[in-house]
């Protein structure tokens, strides 16, 4: 049976040619990554940048190994962290009960529609005085800064998501007698999921800028402070590490969501 | 008794700059176990006095009764089929076809197993765990048609739901439909714009004109037609005849539209 024999011969070459091009992409990856650090540590070495400024990763990595040896990073590193998941749940969170008080209410929503549009307008994080003045210069204000930052934007898509959900669903439960709870549990909330996951995604990094000018503001601990502290003893090696050690953390709380996303779109087919 | 008693109903709907006058004056009733179709041109109001009927929107004039008792917005004694089945895709085909009985707290061991009994009946089987999206269009239907009868409802409203599928299996549905229904001796609106399909299905024929949309004829279909199944009613020499006149009747509605 030659054209059996063929057709499997064929999807073997396909799968290789496919592992091939993974393989690929994959090495020019790693090879940028890597690239990217070995050229940075010799033009520090060689002095064609300032290394008083752009530091190199042979020193961050030294720092890096003497704040975890004495314990000062973990602790910074938990402070934000917990700032972040904190401020990101809470918006998020805020962010959906607001949409849905709002798609309860027709009324309200109309009445409150441009001041939902010049507080979406305005940059939270110009608050940040006023919630430390208020709330105190503590953990409280800095959650608050990351939860602000998100809740807004989030209240808007996901209300719009709301009212898109296609009202012969709606219809469908109206029939049965159903209550506006029951409408909004069974078919506006469920069909509005995506959504909700894909503010998600953008609330992560939000949340992130919250947090981190807020520890900025209130210079107490946490991986902003160690930035803002880096920048004013000129401490370029420490502002690096910070940055880094954030970049990493988002990332990781990024990929966090697209895991749970993956998860509950699975459960939804 | 009548089951359905439409007295007198006109409705308007207002916008910012117009009025338009969907219904007028339209008057009509149905006994128990009977089968009314209502045909017309698009735009007679045919799916507004179907919503009506099922307590979604209030008349601005006139009564609805049924089984005696005034018509009011969620109540729970019609059953409403849609156009298309409008299951909701993140829920089990058990799941989807306990939803009215859900809803309206009547959710026991005892409908439970009914309803899986009828889901049975209309040729489902092994189906309740799986998703909407695996199953066909006619298929969907089905439980889409078995989640409206599982509350048991005093009247059955039917918005197109055979349109949207194809021919084949909307002639097996038609039988499906019309067989179940006449079992449980159930009362039912048929809003269409196949005629066939009304000739087909249902005891009387009301033809809808439009702007706006009163009862313009109604015709009583032969009982020899009324007699059979849909696709035996089909080959009855009756049924052409019927045909003939209706068709007649629509395209002047749609003449006097025209000039």
């Amino acid at each position: 049976m030659p054209t059996k024999m063929n057709i499997k011969l064929l999807h073997d070459e396909y799968k290789k040619a496919l592992i091939r091009k993974r393989r690929q992409v994959l090495f020019f990856q790693m090879l940028i990554f890597l690239l990217f650090f070995a050229l940075w540590e010799l033009s520090s070495r060689l002095k064609w940048i300032d290394p008083l400024i752009f530091s190199s990763p042979s020193k961050i990595w030294d720092l890096f190994l003497s704040f975890m040896t004495d314990g000062s990073l973990p602790s910074h590193i938990s402070t934000t962290l917990f700032e972040t998941i904190l401020g990101f749940l809470i918006g998020t969170g805020a962010g959906v009960i607001f949409a849905a008080i709002l798609w309860w209410s027709p009324f309200l929503s109309k009445v409150l529609d441009p001041y939902l549009v010049i507080f979406n307008a305005m940059p939270k994080v110009a608050l940040g005085p006023i919630f430390i003045v208020i709330l105190g210069p503590n953990m409280t204000s800095i959650i608050t800064m990351g939860a602000i930052i998100a809740v807004i934007i989030t209240t808007i898509v996901v209300y719009s998501s709301f009212r898109n959900v296609d009202p012969n669903y709606v219809k469908v439960l109206q029939t049965f007698g159903a209550t506006r709870f029951q409408c909004f549990w069974e078919a506006i909330l469920p069909s509005s999921f995506p959504t909700i996951i894909s503010s998600l995604k953008v609330n992560v990094g939000l949340a992130w800028v919250g947090v981190i000018v807020g520890e900025f503001l209130v210079s107490k601990q946490g991986l902003g402070y160690l930035i803002i502290y880096g920048f004013q003893v000129f401490n370029f090696t420490l502002v690096l590490l910070s940055l880094l050690i954030i970049a990493l953390f988002a990332t990781l709380m990024y990929k966090g969501v697209e895991w749970l996303e993956k998860k509950l779109i699975k459960s939804n087919e | 008794m009548d089951v359905l008693q439409i007295q007198n109903i006109s409705h308007v709907y207002f916008s910012q700059k117009t009025t338009t006058t969907a219904l007028l004056d339209v008057s009509l009733s149905a006994k128990k176990g009977e089968f009314i179709s209502i045909i017309g041109p698009s735009g007679c109001g045919k799916t507004t006095l179907l919503s009506i009927m099922a307590g979604l929107i209030s008349p601005t004039k006139g009564d609805v009764f049924i089984d005696g008792e005034p018509v009011q917005f969620g109540n729970r004694k019609t059953g409403y089929m849609l156009q298309q089945d409008y299951l909701f895709p993140w829920k089990t085909i058990e799941e989807n076809a306990l939803l009215g009985l859900k809803l309206s707290n009547k959710l026991n061991e005892e409908n439970k197993m009914k309803t899986i009994v009828l889901l049975n009946k209309m040729g489902l089987t092994n189906v309740e765990k799986m998703y909407p999206k695996q199953l066909s269009g006619g298929m969907r239907q089905r439980v889409s048609l078995v989640r409206t009868l599982a509350t048991d409802p005093k009247l059955l409203l039917l918005d197109e739901p055979f349109s949207a599928l194809d021919f084949q299996t909307k002639l097996k549905l038609e039988e499906l439909v019309f067989n179940t229904l006449k079992q449980f001796q159930k009362t039912a609106v048929l809003v269409t714009h196949d005629i066939g399909e009304a000739i087909a299905m249902s005891d009387r024929i009301y033809l809808l004109s439009n702007g706006p949309g009163t009862i313009h004829e109604i015709f009583d279909v032969p009982e020899k037609i009324r007699n059979r199944s849909p696709l035996e009613a089909r080959s009855q020499p009756e049924y052409n005849v019927l045909f003939q006149r209706i068709w007649k009747e629509l395209e002047s509605l749609a003449n006097k539209d025209e000039y």
